[in-house]
């Protein structure tokens, strides 16, 4: 069993890993251009949206068409203090093309950039905690779930464009220019905002790592695998899921407000349906209950996304397409599960030649690989 | 003393048909109380009414003396301490045995205290559970891959562990071999001591081995109530297992005590 071994190493091959993509990513500014530190820096942004995906989706169970919703929301929060910055005291611009005479007050506080980041986490925790309390009260499971949420996301995205005078309509929020003072334009802010992002990356994914190895992670997938159980064992699972969704409502919020000032506009089109649907197919691709998985979906599906629509704009969709159903048929575990279930297999195999995993020394070998399965 | 279990006229119909019917009945403290009676019966409505599943149309259940649970959510009915065994072994496939113990353990906790750990009392109980059902050496194994048999002791130990004061157990050997229905027989035994259980049961063999009261639910209501033995015998239980034809059932009658006397495990009154 691990805990007999010496626990540096088990740190080591716990944590090795993420050590070392670590310093690779936060190191990767030293070798990459301007515009590819920036692409990896988005990517890193739809990372955090998708490791908080992976808690609801992966680990719940409670596949979530709305996580677009709460991205935009932090991303439209984030952006209202940067527009107000960025104009110095001025009306932002479309609310001078649409006729505004002065500041709409619900736009007021964000000149304050501590509101907007609170704002950035509470916002989306509120909201998908209400959401998550009426809808799991009602024991609204499956399917019905994700329509809600994709149906709250579309129409909160038709009233953004509705509302063009608060909001700027279509367009978004665009001609953001500084953060904290500093210029967006220049690479040092971008290489300064890749590297928060790293960093931020790295803390929600170590907290998301503990929060699955947890007690409570236990129960969140045992509600996945039977709810009436973990009721009956005494639990709420209206609790365990509004957390778990507030949790990954949260990070979505983050991951937003990240991706902002790294592309320097916020539309609508950013978090409609489309764009939750590709969260979804990130985590599909990576492997879903495997938090690493998550993250390497993100990235895969979004660096192939922009190498292939470089090489081919027009049917470049065809492919994404065709990279979601593929996953689903031929990896339902995504590329980390299928990976750790080849290794597994390996292992096993490795250790005796005929005897299925689970008859080996049961404390000492299959333990570990069922854990890593689950994990 | 006051009674653990009271029913009180207890009324449950759906779309029009009525399962439960002025369903009325008690149990005392640390009493071992098995539930016959033909499909139909009600037996399953009337576990789904005491924990909460389906709220009864009218009537009350009251738990422990004073503590009205009818209208209580399911959770809720689990802390304040009725535990349940369904049918089905229901334990969480995708986690460990000692994973699935772990996620009963922590029933009482708050939402917050379940991101840290297990206390040592905590572990304790643990271990001792993991023994107790016979798992000790399958702890890590992930409880989908368990037997038919393991499962539902996994799923006794879940109970067992949260130390319920009433435990409702819907046929608990259900699906089981002989040598797994021995075993479980064994943990019952184990199980009962110090409390109160009330087990719906289709197996007579069972029954018979264990039972010391009986009662008889037929059309929602309870038919008759006694030690075995009365109650096996008496002419409605019979009429309703096995029908109207009265010579049938006397032979039928016959036959049992014949075959009650040579070879005790092969009468069943299914």
């Amino acid at each position: 069993m691990t805990s007999q071994k010496n626990p540096f190493r088990t740190f080591l091959t716990d944590w090795g890993p993420f050590i070392i993509w670590g310093v690779i990513l936060l190191l990767a500014p030293m070798v990459l251009s301007e515009f590819r530190l920036n692409l990896l820096g988005k990517f890193l942004t739809f990372a955090i949206v998708a490791i908080g995906l992976d808690l609801i989706w992966g680990y719940g169970g409670m596949l979530s068409l709305g996580q677009g919703l709460f991205f935009g929301m932090g991303a439209y929060f984030f952006a209202m203090y940067l527009k107000l910055e960025s104009g110095g005291g001025r009306l932002p611009d479309f609310m001078v093309w649409s006729g505004m005479k002065e500041l709409p007050s619900i736009w007021q506080p964000f000149a304050s950039p501590v509101f907007a980041i609170m704002m950035v986490l509470i916002g989306p925790m509120v909201i998908a905690a209400i959401l998550g309390f009426f809808v799991f009260r009602s024991r609204i499971q499956g399917v019905y779930f994700s329509i809600i949420t994709q149906a709250l996301t579309l129409i909160v995205s038709i009233s953004l464009i509705g509302q063009q005078p608060y909001t700027g309509g279509t367009n978004g929020i665009t001609n953001l220019s500084t953060i904290f003072g500093h210029s967006l334009a220049d690479p040092q802010t971008q290489v300064a905002l890749y590297l928060s992002t790293v960093i931020i990356l790295g803390i929600i994914y170590i907290l998301a790592r503990l929060l699955t190895r947890s007690r409570f992670g236990r129960l969140l997938v045992a509600t996945r695998d039977d709810e009436a159980r973990v009721r009956f064992l005494g639990y709420s699972p209206v609790t365990i899921k509004t957390t778990t969704f507030a949790i990954s409502a949260v990070c979505a919020g983050i991951g937003g407000a990240l991706f902002v000032p790294q592309v320097g506009i916020i539309s609508p089109a950013a978090l409609d349906v489309v764009p939750s649907i590709m969260m979804v197919i990130w985590v599909a691709v990576g492997g879903r209950a495997t938090l690493v998985g998550a993250v390497v979906g993100a990235l895969l599906v979004n660096a192939g996304q922009s190498a292939v629509s470089e090489q081919f704009p027009n049917i470049w969709q065809y492919f994404l397409g065709a990279l979601f159903i593929g996953a689903v048929l031929l990896f339902p575990q995504g590329v980390v599960g299928s990976y750790r279930m080849a290794f597994a297999r390996w292992r096993a195999r490795g250790h005796s030649a005929d005897a299925p995993e689970v008859e080996e020394s049961p404390v000492a070998g299959s333990g570990r690989l069922a854990q890593e399965v689950v994990e | 003393m006051s009674n653990i279990l009271e029913v009180r006229k207890v009324t449950v119909s759906f779309d029009g048909f009525t399962v439960l019917n002025n369903l009325d009945f008690s149990m005392e403290r640390g009493e071992l109380r098995f539930f016959i009676g033909p499909n139909g019966a009600g037996k399953t409505t009337m576990l789904d009414i005491i924990t909460g599943k389906t709220k009864p149309q009218a009537g009350e259940v009251i738990f422990d003396g004073d503590k009205n649970v009818s209208h209580l959510g399911e959770h809720r009915i689990v802390q304040l301490g009725i535990g349940r065994k369904f049918q089905t072994p229901s334990i969480f496939g995708s986690l460990t045995v000692f994973e699935n113990l772990e996620a009963a353990i922590g029933f009482r906790d708050y939402t917050h205290q379940l991101f840290g750990p297990m206390s040592g009392e905590e572990r304790d109980l643990l271990h001792e559970t993991l023994e107790e059902i016979g798992l000790q050496n399958r702890a890590q194994v992930r409880a989908g891959l368990l037997s038919h048999g393991e499962k539902q002791w996994l799923e006794i130990g879940m109970l067992l562990i949260q130390k319920p004061k009433l435990l409702l157990l819907d046929e608990p050997v259900a699906g089981m071999t002989r040598r797994e229905r021995d075993r479980t027989g064994e943990l019952l035994l184990d199980i009962i001591k110090n409390r109160s259980v009330l087990v719906v049961e289709h197996d007579m063999e069972f029954v018979r081995k264990f039972a010391r009261t009986v009662t008889v639910l037929h059309m929602g209501n309870v038919l008759c109530e006694g030690p075995m033995d009365e109650v096996q015998n008496n002419p409605q239980v019979i009429e309703v297992y096995l029908g109207k034809a009265h010579d049938e059932v006397r032979q039928v009658r016959k036959k049992q005590v014949v075959v009650r006397r040579t070879a005790p495990q092969a009468a069943a009154v299914h």
